[in-house]
């Protein structure tokens, strides 16, 4: 049955970051499994009970794996919910979610890990994977049961979108973590500096006359969590960078020798604060977007390898919370759909190659994570992301798969569509026959 | 009946008073617990009344609550034949250190020639034995030592497997806060024990490593052939988040079981300091398990360590008695 059902992946162009690989040929899985690639392996013909799928020239890349994501459930399934979530994640060819753990209740007991995931097997298209809080109710005094919730199967640990604003307990929380060999997620921010900040500190917030979130909030957080890494030894991610100093600081860092790394997210790479113009409160973000300098520095960091990791950061917020005064709308934008077409820019702007840019969100965050996906080679879960990197579109907040529609990228156009995503063999996602008319 | 040996082979202990063990050299070690083994005999006997201190006053000066550690001393030292006082005082209302020479020079007015003291801040025996003529016996200050504790539970080791060295000690819990930890790793290292350190790394102190013992933080690993288990009682404030996130992740990960135990070697004793906080850090089954846990008997031995100490400590006073 499935579980030697075969499909070959004809006419494609394999990238595979983990091995450089960048070729056309085919791809045949079996099952749940990819079981061979590459230019020839159909030289004698397809085998004939395959299902054949002509790729027509497009890539063929290892499914994307978005590791910084709100899910809505449990709690929020007014923005967004598991069903919702993966069928974004779907359409825009990310095949695996790590979800954040801030919901209502918090994950901060085994339990709720297992609640999350009886919820993804019955309703997910994608593959789903659990953040555990590092804190009790993310309220950054006492640990959570990071043993007991690793058991359970939680991936990382992470107060995101909260700092930890105490020192002692970031260290304790590192080194009880290492004991575990726990990957710490840091929402990098000191929140006394960044206080309520609506926007960047400088002089767009100035003529706003909107409150100024300074991007030494960001460098100091990061300095701190560098030195207390280097006293206890965990493991360290910064879910994003957004400023130049935050990211030279973990470039010092990681030349000392420390086992950390960092994200960051499309928005800081592609806008700056004047996509705040006039008030718009689906450029609120937190960290804010930053100045121009940053935003280079940021595809800079990308380039050199600084930052590892690209991610959405994909943050569901209803018209309620975002149709209010700049100062007192929810930050958050969704970009789940949108992680691939928007992380091209890096490509077609020259910034870096195909496979550079690839390994971001697949390689890299599976390495971190310990993920088996996120690579094309035999035996390697056939998750897939079959794309044309060059078609272009305009993003449409209101035809994204979201519940919500607060995209930053509205109205932008971006080049790069996925044409069909595979996850574990079965195909989750099919642009065959859909209405193009989001290009 | 035996009589504690008084002649003129009696290695000597040349020490005024017994501040901790980081003090005592090998031999020192070896004369307490030959002693003491030999007070483990008359503790058993029907008369256990001795008068080898008879006329001479101990006070039990006790800044902590504490009931076994203060029974035991008191015991030792009517058993011996001196005057018992038991002096607790609570600690909340008074400012610690002044009070505390305060107390030393209004005791020492007095002349008690044992002063036995309990407090809950390093380095109080310390200062208190500078300020007092009569011998003071450290019976635990705050994180630093607890050394009658560490010879019980040397001669509870000795008794049981005939020797201390080359033995592998597991101690495992909150070493950071313990005192009865320190003194361990002391002692076992003096007397050739192979001592590991068990603990998140939460409960482990700073430059752990360097105390002279291999540092675990996977329990099953640290057991993995250990000769001794040393349980560690972790106090309840300490489970609330700020150092482990709860009792039941405590229990899951450094709890001893049935299942981390089989990770030590099949003959492995389990001891506990007491008083036991039964199913965070001990399987109930397991302190009640007569072919493994020595606990009952670790009391038994601290009543003969502290009269040894006692005896040791007085023997000036006392030169040319008997303890018939």
């Amino acid at each position: 049955m499935s579980e030697f059902r075969r499909t070959a992946y004809v006419n494609a162009r394999l990238l595979d970051p983990e091995s450089g690989l960048d070729d056309f040929g085919s791809l045949l899985t079996e099952g749940r499994k990819i079981r061979a690639l590459g230019p020839e392996i159909f030289a004698d013909g397809t085998p004939e009970d395959a299902l054949v799928v002509d790729c027509g020239g497009r890539c063929l890349a290892p499914g994307l794996i978005d590791m910084h994501a709100e899910l809505g459930e449990p709690g929020a399934e007014y923005r967004e919910t598991v069903r919702s979530a993966g069928a974004a994640a779907a359409a825009g060819g990310v095949t695996t979610i790590v979800a954040l753990p801030n919901t209502e209740p918090v994950i901060d007991d085994p339990a709720m890990v297992e609640f999350v995931f009886r919820r993804v097997r019955a309703v997910s298209p994608v593959r789903v994977h659990q953040m555990g809080a590092l804190t009790k109710g993310l309220r950054g005094e006492e640990l959570a049961e990071i043993g007991l919730l690793a058991e359970a199967g939680a991936i990382a640990f992470t107060d995101a979108p909260h700092p930890v604003a105490r020192p002692t307990v970031m260290r304790r929380a590192l080194a009880y973590a290492g004991a575990f060999d726990a990957l710490i997620i840091a929402h990098v921010e000191d929140p006394d500096l960044a206080a309520d900040g609506a926007m960047n500190e400088g002089e767009m917030a100035s003529l706003l006359g909107l409150s100024g979130n300074p991007s030494v909030a960001e460098t100091i957080m990061v300095e701190r969590d560098l030195r207390l890494v280097e006293l206890t030894g965990g493991r360290w991610h910064a879910a994003q960078l957004t400023t130049a100093e935050s990211i030279e600081a973990l470039r010092r860092g990681k030349y000392r020798g420390l086992d950390v790394s960092a994200g960051t997210a499309p928005h800081y790479f592609t806008l700056n604060e004047l996509a705040v113009g006039d008030y718009r409160t689906y450029a609120k973000v937190s960290p804010p977007l930053r100045d121009e300098m940053d935003r280079r520095a940021v595809v800079l960091g990308l380039q050199d390898g600084t930052i590892e990791i690209i991610s959405s950061q994909h943050s569901p917020q209803d018209v309620e919370s975002k149709r209010l005064p700049f100062g007192l709308a929810s930050p958050g934008v969704i970009g789940l759909e949108t992680l691939l077409p928007v992380s091209l820019g890096l490509y077609h702007n020259g910034h870096m190659s195909l496979l550079d840019v690839l390994a971001k969100m697949t390689i890299n965050p599976a390495r971190l994570l310990g993920l088996e996906q996120g690579r094309l080679a035999p035996g390697a879960s056939a998750d897939l992301a079959i794309f044309d990197p060059d078609t272009p579109w305009r993003i449409d907040g209101e035809k994204l798969r979201s519940k919500c529609a607060n995209t930053a990228f509205d109205g932008l156009m971006v080049q790069g569509r996925v044409w069909r995503t595979v996850v574990g063999g079965e195909t989750v996602f099919d642009a065959t026959g859909e209405d193009d008319d989001n290009a | 009946m035996s009589i504690p040996d008084q002649g003129a082979d009696a290695a000597p202990f040349p020490h005024r008073h017994l501040l901790g063990i980081a003090g005592l050299k090998p031999a020192d070690i070896l004369v307490l617990l030959d002693l003491a083994d030999r007070y483990v005999d008359k503790n058993r006997a029907v008369d256990k009344k001795m008068s080898l201190l008879r006329g001479l006053t101990q006070i039990n000066l006790f800044f902590e609550n504490s009931t076994r550690t203060r029974t035991s001393f008191e015991l030792a030292g009517k058993r011996l034949g001196a005057d018992v006082i038991n002096m607790s005082v609570a600690t909340s209302a008074i400012k610690k250190g002044e009070t505390l020479i305060d107390t030393a020079m209004t005791l020492n007015a007095m002349h008690p020639d044992v002063l036995v003291i309990r407090h809950p801040d390093s380095g109080a025996a310390s200062l208190l034995s500078q300020k007092v003529s009569g011998a003071v016996i450290n019976a635990g200050d705050g994180s630093h030592e607890h050394p009658t504790q560490a010879l019980l539970d040397a001669l509870t080791i000795r008794r049981r497997k005939g020797r201390l060295e080359g033995l592998t000690v597991a101690i495992c819990g909150d070493i950071l806060h313990s005192r009865v930890a320190r003194s361990n790793i002391w002692l076992l290292n003096s007397m050739g024990a192979h001592v590991r350190l068990i603990a998140p790394p939460t409960l482990l102190p700073a430059a752990a490593e360097r105390l002279g013992a291999e540092i675990c933080t996977n329990m099953r690993d640290g057991l993995r052939d250990a000769d001794i288990i040393m349980m560690l009682r972790l106090q309840t404030e300490r489970m609330r988040g700020s150092f482990v996130p709860s009792k039941r992740e405590y229990y899951r990960f450094y709890g001893l079981d049935r299942d981390k135990l089989s990770a030590a070697r099949t003959d492995a004793l389990v001891m506990h300091p007491g008083p036991m906080n039964r199913g965070v850090e001990i399987d109930s089954v397991i302190a009640d398990d007569i072919h493994r846990s020595v606990i009952g008997e670790q009391v038994e031995m601290g009543v003969a360590v502290r009269m040894a100490c006692l005896d040791l400590l007085t023997r000036h006073l006392t030169a040319g008695r008997g303890a018939a």
